[in-house]
């Protein structure tokens, strides 16, 4: 049976160097589930190593957390990628990190902490995550497809990191599955902006680096599950799921 | 020559970062993708960019480059002016568009480096 889920798809961990050091699973899960979220997805950028710790610190509450990460292209475009099997995710992982040159440097970028599903430290990652990869944009989407993944462009409205502000256009025949509106931009005015793009679906979400903004831009979705799969179908109007209005 | 010498000649507004003017600047880097400039500028360098998001002075910092010069009359994002502040990273703006200054840099004595 098909109802709504509550979804922020676009949270970043203390693994993201950025991203604040509160942002670890426990804490993170109580704040999704104190802003009525039933789904969460955690987006590093360039990394999943603390996806199973949120896996299995969501499954403990009742919380579903979708694999995910938020890659950067050649382009310096930010892409959302999001799985079902975390296997998948890592494989992205595999082929992100052999084409991610540099070391962090934590006292410029920040630290990049990897947790456990009690919040805490098991290590720290020293790639530098900040950084873009070696891989065009294209080819990340195509990746992530064949992984069976979802493809989100990260804000489109913002001019820094995003596939608009980047490009200037959204290139023929790219076959992304929606595109990420920040809290920077109201819904109307979206839809006014970004008319020429309705062929894809538009989603909100937090983009979080604090715990405070987490559900802050949310999108609910009619699904019957929560899994990327179904996502997925709802980002394409498939078998009745789809992208409910506000 | 010192970024103060630049601010001078070409009458940019300094956003900030205004304490370390009287740096030395060793050369110009001119990019729009920060794994470039990351890759490519030397210490020391005037790095001029159209992107005014606050990772320019964290890669400005990392790189200690000379300062950042926003083109085309842009202004840098309130949080770039906030943390080019902390770091002590020269901030400025020029109405030009990127060509134009580069050259006109060029013309004062301000080159790249060659690839090797």
């Amino acid at each position: 049976m098909l109802r709504t889920f509550r979804a922020d798809l676009h949270i970043h961990s203390c693994l993201s160097p950025c991203g604040d050091e509160e942002m670890k699973p426990c804490a993170i899960v109580n704040q999704a589930l104190a802003m009525g979220l039933d789904m969460i997805a955690i987006c590093d950028h360039n990394s999943a190593e603390n996806i199973a710790a949120f896996k299995s610190a969501g499954h403990e509450r009742g919380l579903a957390v979708i694999p995910g990460m938020e890659v950067t292209s050649k382009e310096e475009i930010h892409l959302l990628a999001l799985f079902d099997r975390q296997e998948d995710c890592l494989a992205l992982q595999d082929l992100i990190y052999q084409n991610l040159p540099g070391e962090n440097v934590e006292e410029v970028f920040g630290c990049q902490t990897v947790v456990n599903e009690r919040d805490e430290t098991i290590g720290i990652n020293r790639k530098m995550l900040i950084g873009a990869t070696l891989l065009p944009l294209e080819q990340i989407v195509s990746v992530v497809g064949s992984l069976r993944g979802v493809t989100i462009a990260s804000h489109i409205d913002r001019q820094a990191f995003s596939l608009l502000g980047q490009l200037g256009f959204i290139p023929e025949g790219i076959s992304l599955d929606g595109l990420e509106i920040s809290i920077r931009t109201s819904k109307e005015e979206a839809q006014k902006r970004f008319h020429a793009y309705q062929r894809f679906s538009f989603v909100r979400f937090s983009d979080a680096h604090h715990l405070e903004n987490i559900g802050k831009n949310i999108t609910p979705f009619l699904l019957e599950e929560t899994t990327s799969e179904e996502i997925k179908m709802a980002l394409h109007h498939q078998e009745g799921r789809r992208v409910l209005e506000q | 020559m010192t970024v103060f010498d630049i601010v001078k000649s070409f009458e940019l507004k300094v956003r900030g970062g205004k304490d370390r003017l009287h740096e030395e600047v060793t050369g110009g880097y001119a990019s729009d993708l920060l794994s470039d400039v990351i890759a490519h500028s030397r210490k020391g360098n005037i790095w001029v960019t159209i992107q005014t998001h606050p990772n320019i002075v964290a890669v400005a910092t990392m790189k200690e480059l000379a300062g950042i010069i926003l083109t085309g009359g842009r202004e840098p994002d309130v949080d770039t002016i906030q943390k080019a502040e902390e770091e002590g990273i020269p901030l400025l703006v020029s109405p030009l568009f990127t060509f134009e200054l580069v050259g006109r840099l060029y013309q004062i004595g301000i080159s790249g480096m060659s690839p090797c």
